[in-house]
């Protein structure tokens, strides 16, 4: 049964779960969703995910949401299969859970609003807020200057090995470095900088820029 | 030995892991802390998380910080005591990753919109600022969207991720009890399934041992 994964391919949460789904060697199939039109808050699609966000799964008659939830799921689904994401004791566990949440509660929300202002919003027809983008670069800074140090002792987030809490960051990364010019937030710290170009230089994230 | 604990009672993301801790009946010490001085800001504190934020858990030789991340650990490790509140049995994979689901909700869409209300209501006096009203209304707008979901899947469930309490629903506790002490009681009470499903959880045991932690001692 192949995984049905509704977002547009270019959407940084979807392209979590494809990267995580390619990485466990798990066939999907996209069924894009307009976002730019609003698709997601038709009430065909709240049926499938009431809070209207992307992405969404089903897979045959089970249907989940939440980027990292399904990304959990599938992860320890196919534990014997593909890369190992989420570690082998209980303590390499209990590390990427720290690094994923730290992703979802501290990196996330200042690199959310850069993206949405600074690529979406003038796709959407919305200004700009110079106030909020100046204080979500200024946040996203400190976070990156712990990552620094983080990376400067371990060669992953979690440890000597690729989890879910590195990959979990690429997509809205890609953004950042590629699309609003501040790549400089990525190079100008050594051991970040060399932390990215080894995650990107990943098969999965290579096929998913191309789908 | 024991887990230690650093962190405050009356602190929300504490008191998430306390929860967690009263349900499993864990024996742990709390270490005491004092944000008032500045201690979060401490380097010993800074070596065990970077971000300066309480809790944190060490566990031997393992320090664990984000309160989700050391809730699962927890729940993972003392698996075999007290309820599965995260459905760890054999075959129960799906249950699992709903329950995975409803704590990135209350993670991703709950807890940022009760955030800003509950800052600017019991924490900015604290700092001698003034309520930011508007703010405060945003931040009633958005959560009003999200109960409206809750009011919803609480009226096709019992608890979040199915007919069992779970991580999902405990993860909920501390934030809905400032909630609860709060002047917009009526956003959970004007909800049936809401209102059902909070009574519900609140009343377990290791729920009100996580109210008393919570609540300030009398001088």
């Amino acid at each position: 049964m192949v995984v049905k994964v509704f977002g547009p391919s270019y959407a940084s949460c979807c392209r979590k779960v494809l990267v995580c789904l390619i990485e466990k060697e798990i066939e999907f199939e996209i069924i894009p969703i307009d976002i730019i039109k609003g698709e997601q808050k038709s009430p065909e699609f709240l049926k499938l995910q009431p809070f209207g966000v992307v992405p969404v799964i089903q897979d045959g008659d089970y249907t989940l949401y939440e980027s990292r939830a399904i990304m959990r799921y599938y992860s320890e689904k196919y534990k014997s299969q593909g890369t190992d994401l989420l570690g082998k004791t209980l303590e390499e566990k209990g590390l990427v859970d720290q690094w994923l949440e730290t992703e979802g509660q501290n990196f996330h929300p200042p690199i959310y609003i850069l993206i949405m202002q600074l690529v979406f919003h003038p796709k959407l027809g919305l200004p700009i807020d110079d106030k909020i983008v100046k204080e979500s670069e200024e946040k996203l800074e400190k976070v990156l200057d712990i990552y620094e140090e983080r990376l400067s002792k371990s060669k992953y987030l979690a440890g000597e090995f690729f989890s879910l809490a590195d990959l979990s960051h690429i997509p809205f990364t890609h953004y950042l470095v590629n699309d609003i010019g501040k790549a400089y937030m990525i190079r100008n710290k050594k051991h970040v900088s060399a932390w990215w170009d080894d995650i990107t230089s990943r098969a999965s994230w290579k096929k998913v820029l191309q789908l | 030995m024991a887990l230690k604990l650093y962190g405050i009672p009356m602190s929300t993301c504490t008191a998430r892991v306390l929860a967690c801790i009263y349900e499993k009946n864990i024996q742990f010490q709390l270490v005491p802390f004092n944000l008032a001085v500045g201690e979060h800001k401490q380097p010993s504190f800074v070596a065990k998380n970077p971000f300066g934020v309480i809790p944190v858990l060490e566990d031997e030789d393992l320090t664990l910080f984000e309160s989700r991340a050391i809730t699962a650990y927890l729940l993972k490790k003392y698996k075999e005591q007290g309820e599965d509140l995260l459905r760890l049995k054999e075959g129960n994979l799906k249950e699992e990753a709903m329950v995975g689901l409803w704590t990135e909700v209350e993670s991703q869409q709950y807890s940022p919109a009760t955030t800003p209300i509950l800052y600017e209501y019991f924490f900015a006096p604290r700092r001698g600022k003034i309520p930011d009203q508007k703010v405060i209304e945003d931040g009633i707008v958005k959560f009003q969207k999200v109960l409206d979901v809750y009011e919803s899947r609480l009226s096709q469930s019992k608890y979040l991720a199915g007919d069992f309490y779970s991580l999902a629903d405990l993860h909920h506790l501390s934030f809905t009890l400032y909630l609860m002490r709060s002047p917009w009681v009526s956003l959970i009470s004007s909800r049936p399934h809401v209102k059902a499903w909070w009574e519900c959880i609140s009343s377990r045991p290791a729920s009100l041992k996580v109210v008393q932690a919570m609540t300030p001692a009398e001088k």
